[in-house]
């Protein structure tokens, strides 16, 4: 294929695709358990149960949700920012792990030692968590070098946000990962602030699909509060990667309904633009909608996944509150490998 | 009966203003709405409702400054829920009694067994012996590296080499010579200048189980990289609980080489031996470069593996081993004696050693200590010693204010105050940027009469 002396802007396909009905159980499966998860989450860092930063994904759960449908759970390794309680959960961590681990306990995921910012799964391909703004587009870039380097057909799924998408090694990242045409998605969240700093004044160009422009990697703008058209973006940027044809951009159009952190001052942003998004983009109110349209799932059934669902949050919320603090010993653990 | 709390927005907040309720007593609400909101001197905040349920009482009227952290503001009937005497909550407001509202958070503290919580202690292991009548074959430090590199590279498929002009070019000081030819270059990769981006790079593939070796052209230029050796590879097992780890090396010339001025000349011992998580080495001779480096590239753990252009041309006898693997953590004795311990490592090592040889003319029984590993630092080796000599001068290239030379003075003092007979001194690089002239660069370096004269003064003989 001739290089282009611009990258094709791919254009997000006019149609918005079509879910089964199992998917969209699915998809509103795994988004509810996100959604109720950082509620409780949010509720027991007002209570002192977590401290320092807490990042909340609430009204972001789409675009994790679509990714990972997308991918091969087990084989394709993901790799985010802060932010990443709900790509964990979405990935099949355990959530009674996932929560010891925000209030700093033995059970946590890094036995209490990582906190909310940084867990990591080998066996499930997630590596952070990661505290660094910027850092994880480089990490993830060589997560798909190891991933040619073996030939394992492994796709890399590097998320970071529309902040640190102005970071320079991202553009590094970007680079090499075109030069040796690496299986690496950067899946870039949009949700407008970089902390308090809306896009527009933090950002030369808004537009963060072209951004891999000069480096030849095509880029999509999808609606990240829909989960079809997320899945459906997905689906196109992993088999491209998986393809051999190289690093391929995602910009994901989302919108957190919490501040930055739990210590936001909230002062950048009307009201009435979160009340918008939540009333009528809503991830999760969508699929909701179309489950009941259909006439063949009914509220009560619904009602029962927001049961178990809710089961699974408050246990994992019981596990975190009780569940011991780390043994003074593992202060000295972990520090290196004794060879 | 769920209680809504009074939440804080940061764990240093102690109490807040409830501004404004956005529910009132009879509405019906499910999670995520927004309840009320609630204001500190710094920011405002949003309470949302974790449950579902009818709003049945508001305990704290809008408007009430001071409502402490954790106080119930109001109460949620679920439903099919009874509301009973028992689960009723009692108001909490107001600041009379600051102690009996203190906010009780149910943590559960392990019982703290602080004193059972040491630092584990580094015991290093010995050289081993070399096979009888081993054949020694003199190399330059550059051959000893290069080597190094290609049987590591022969012994394991994981292990790959990535840095700028590493391949084609030969590498810049030529330590990378011939392994293109060998290795081909999926193995042995060229890169773009972009230190923070392919150090990053390198590290995320260590997560995955590769075993890079970074080469920086030199360690200045590391530090458009040293966030990702520090926060990234360092830290890692760490954070993880011990799960993920980057089993890698960043290696490449470290310190001053010759008139390249202030930014090509620096040495980074001091800073990256201070980073737990890092193993730190730093050796002198061509059999040490050898054997350290190829216990580098094996280990599990992340390597800073500090050499020196001006010592890559130097030569030294390396036995012909099939496999010569020398222990990371053990200082090397250079030469044995009783009057004076002289410890150093990487090009301090010259300074030190010619003025050993100097001071033995002289009827001084220097023992002389080479480091070789930074991070664990060998302390055992050095307080055995200076218990025997009572005196210690250190030397090295970098700047003396929180440098190795202090550190180990310190740990001295705390270890062997008692055994001193004079003060513990210094040979550093002059406290400023390196200059360029000729003349003021050397005058920057130590050398080997400052060397002489610290060990005259420690043994009174000046």
């Amino acid at each position: 294929m001739a290089r282009n002396a611009t990258a094709t802007k791919a254009t997000t396909q006019p149609n918005v695709p079509q879910f089964t009905q199992e998917q969209d159980l699915a998809a509103f499966r795994e988004m509810l358990l996100i959604r109720r998860f950082e509620e409780k989450a949010g509720q027991m860092y007002g209570m002192g149960l977590i401290g320092g930063f807490c990042h909340l994904y609430i009204g972001q759960e789409a675009v994790v949700t679509g990714i990972t449908m997308a991918s091969e759970k087990g084989k394709d390794a993901q790799i985010t920012g802060y932010r990443d309680h709900g790509h964990m959960l979405v990935m099949g961590l355990d959530p009674k792990g996932v929560m010891a681990e925000l209030t700093g306990r033995q059970g946590g995921l890094s036995k209490g030692k990582g906190g909310s910012m940084h867990m990591f799964s080998n066996e499930h391909r997630f590596y952070g968590g990661n505290g660094i703004v910027g850092a994880q587009a480089s990490l993830g870039t060589g997560l798909a070098f190891a991933s040619k380097y073996k030939g394992d057909g492994s796709v890399s799924i590097a998320y970071f946000g529309d902040g640190a998408a102005n970071q320079g090694q991202v553009y590094e990242s970007f680079n090499m990962a075109k030069l040796w045409n690496l299986p690496v998605v950067y899946i870039i969240e949009n949700n407008k602030y970089a902390m308090g700093t809306s896009i527009e004044r933090a950002a030369a160009t808004t537009d963060f699909s072209m951004r891999g422009a000069s480096f030849d990697i095509p880029g999509e703008q999808v609606d990240g509060m829909d989960v079809r058209m997320v899945y459906d973006a997905a689906q196109r940027a992993i088999e491209h990667a998986r393809s051999g044809k190289g690093p391929y951009i995602l910009e994901m159009l989302t919108y957190r309904y919490r501040g930055h952190s739990m210590s936001d001052p909230a002062k950048y942003r009307t009201k009435d633009e979160v009340t918008k998004y939540r009333q009528e983009r809503d991830p999760i109110e969508q699929v909701r909608a179309r489950l009941l349209e259909g006439g063949k799932i009914t509220e009560e059934q619904l009602k029962d996944i927001e049961t178990e669902i809710r089961a699974i949050v408050t246990e994992a919320a019981d596990f975190a509150t009780n569940d011991p603090e780390p043994n003074p010993s593992e202060l000295w653990t972990d520090i290196t490998i004794e060879a | 009966m769920p209680q809504i709390l009074m939440p804080a927005l940061s764990p240093t907040m102690e109490e807040g203003k409830l501004a404004k309720w956005l529910v009132k007593v009879g509405d019906t609400v499910k999670s995520g709405d927004v309840l009320a909101e609630i204001e500190t001197d710094k920011a405002t905040m949003e309470v949302e409702s974790v449950d579902e349920g009818v709003v049945r009482e508001i305990l704290i009227e809008e408007g009430t400054e001071g409502v402490k952290v954790n106080a119930p503001i109001a109460f949620i009937q679920g439903e099919g829920e009874e509301v009973g005497e028992g689960n009723r909550p009692a108001a909490q407001v107001s600041t009379s009694d600051p102690e009996k509202e203190s906010p009780v958070v149910a943590t559960t503290h392990a019982e703290p067994k602080s004193s059972s919580a040491e630092a584990p202690k580094f015991t290093a292991q010995s050289d081993p012996d070399l096979p009888e009548g081993v054949e020694m074959v003199e190399m330059t430090v550059r051959q000893a590296l290069n080597e190094a590199m290609a049987e590591e590279l022969r012994r394991d498929k994981d292990v790959f080499v990535m840095g700028e002009e590493v391949a084609q070019y030969q590498g810049a000081y030529k330590i990378t010579q011939n392994l293109l030819e060998e290795f081909g270059p999926e193995r042995i990769i060229d890169t773009p200048i972009t230190e923070h981006g392919f150090a990053g790079l390198a590290v995320g593939a260590a997560f995955a189980g590769l075993k890079p070796i970074v080469e920086f052209m030199t360690w200045n230029f590391a530090m458009q990289a040293i966030d990702q050796i520090i926060n990234s590879a360092a830290k890692q097992l760490y954070m993880s609980g011990g799960q993920v780890t980057a089993p890698m090396v960043f290696r490449g010339p470290n310190g001053a080489a010759a008139r390249v001025g202030a930014q090509h000349s620096q040495d980074y011992s001091a800073w990256y031996s201070s980073v737990p998580g890092l193993t730190v080495i730093a050796p002198y001779s061509a059999a040490d470069a050898k054997g350290l480096l190829k216990a580098a590239i094996r280990s599990p753990n992340p390597v800073v593996f500090l050499e020196n252009e001006i010592l890559y041309g130097s030569t030294g006898l390396v036995p012909k081993m099939d496999d010569f693997v020398l222990p990371i953590g053990k200082a090397r004795i250079a030469r044995e004696g009783k009057d004076v311990t002289i410890v150093s490592f990487s090009m301090g090592m010259r300074y030190a050693t010619q003025a050993t040889e100097k001071l033995v003319g002289a009827g001084v029984d220097v023992e002389l200590i080479d480091l070789r590993t930074l991070r664990p630092l060998d302390i055992d080796t050095v307080i055995a010693s200076v218990k025997k000599t009572g005196r210690l001068v250190t030397v090295e290239e970098g700047w003396p204010q929180n440098g190795i030379g202090a550190d180990i003075s310190a740990r001295v003092m705390e270890q062997a105050f008692d055994y001193l007979d004079a003060p513990v001194l210094r040979v550093t690089g002059k406290d400023v940027p390196m200059p360029y002239a000729a003349n003021l660069e050397k005058l920057a370096l130590p050398n080997v009469d400052e060397v002489i004269a610290a060990v005259n003064a420690v043994t009174y003989r000046s």
